[in-house]
């Protein structure tokens, strides 16, 4: 049957300038889902920051929405191939939500409502490179696209940009996450076009 | 945590068979899976399977937990079956 069309991996398409190696440009915003839309109510939504010795720092969603917050306009790149430049998001920098907490981890695992996990490195997550966005192009972040708030990590393949994210892990070693379980990259670079474990 | 979610663009099992041909000599549609969360068993072409992703995901219909995960790439593919128990294939002319 073959319904995965070669994964979206055979859409060859004209490489644009500008953008990293095998991407093609794209003016919509695709929807990518390995399951079914949570739908959290913001009462019961809760951002949780657990470090490697189990100490945990956590948000409800009034808490999150008071902390400082950021305007950042950034290009997506996609592991299916597309890229998305000047997306305009709204969210709190993860400089701000690790502030606070005390640990020695070089890793993480980012975790979601609906079990979906990914692993970013500590670093990555730091010095203005990752935010816990909650709007997207002025609007409230919708569903589909991660809402009410999903990780932004834009220098990594988007699969690393946890949707319907709910905290973080602090890890000493290095663990693969849902995607990077079943054959992804681990680090997910899409410069170094890193889409699969080899790569 | 959360509330019934939204199922969005999903096929059956059925929609695996090609990948999975290239992989087994016989068609694993057919077979029956257990679900490593619920024990639930069912012929594969019965699970609910989310294509519009980097991968197939396959969840059991009965606790929505991932059974089978494919991942394409250009010259291989990953098959992850952790959420499987065991797959039970019935064997031609038995």
């Amino acid at each position: 049957m073959g319904i995965i069309s070669r994964g979206f991996g055979g859409r060859r398409r004209e490489s644009v300038p500008g953008l990293p190696p095998g991407q093609y440009l794209t003016h919509d915003f695709p929807v990518l889902s390995a399951g079914p839309t949570p739908r959290v109510p913001l009462d019961r939504w809760r951002f949780t920051v657990t470090t490697e010795t189990g100490d945990r720092t956590s948000w409800n969603w009034t808490e999150f929405q008071a902390l400082p917050a950021e305007d950042v306009t950034v290009d997506i790149h996609c592991v299916t191939k597309w890229s998305k430049l000047g997306s305009t998001w709204r969210g709190v920098s993860l400089d701000t939500l690790l502030a606070g907490v005390e640990s020695a981890a070089d890793y993480t695992m980012v975790h979601s409502f609906g079990g979906y996990t990914t692993n970013v490195p500590m670093e990555d997550l730091l010095d203005g490179k990752a935010w816990v966005a909650y709007k997207f192009d002025g609007e409230d972040l919708e569903p589909e696209h991660g809402g009410p708030a999903r990780l932004l990590i834009p220098h990594l393949y988007f699969w690393k940009s946890a949707k319907w994210v709910n905290g973080i892990q602090l890890m000493p070693e290095d663990e693969p996450g849902f995607w990077e379980a079943a054959g992804y990259h681990m680090y997910g670079d899409p410069w170094r076009e890193q889409r699969y474990q080899g790569d | 945590m959360t509330q019934p979610g939204h199922r969005g663009p999903m096929l059956d099992g059925n929609s695996m068979a090609g990948d999975l041909r290239e992989i087994f000599a016989v068609d694993v549609t057919a077979a029956r899976y257990m679900c490593a969360g619920c024990t639930h068993t069912d012929a594969v072409a019965t699970l609910m399977v989310w294509h519009q992703s980097p991968g197939l995901v396959a969840r059991c219909p009965n606790c929505d937990d991932v059974v089978i995960r494919v991942v394409r790439a250009p010259d291989r593919v990953y098959l992850d079956l952790r959420g499987s128990v065991r797959l039970e294939v019935p064997l031609e002319g038995s």
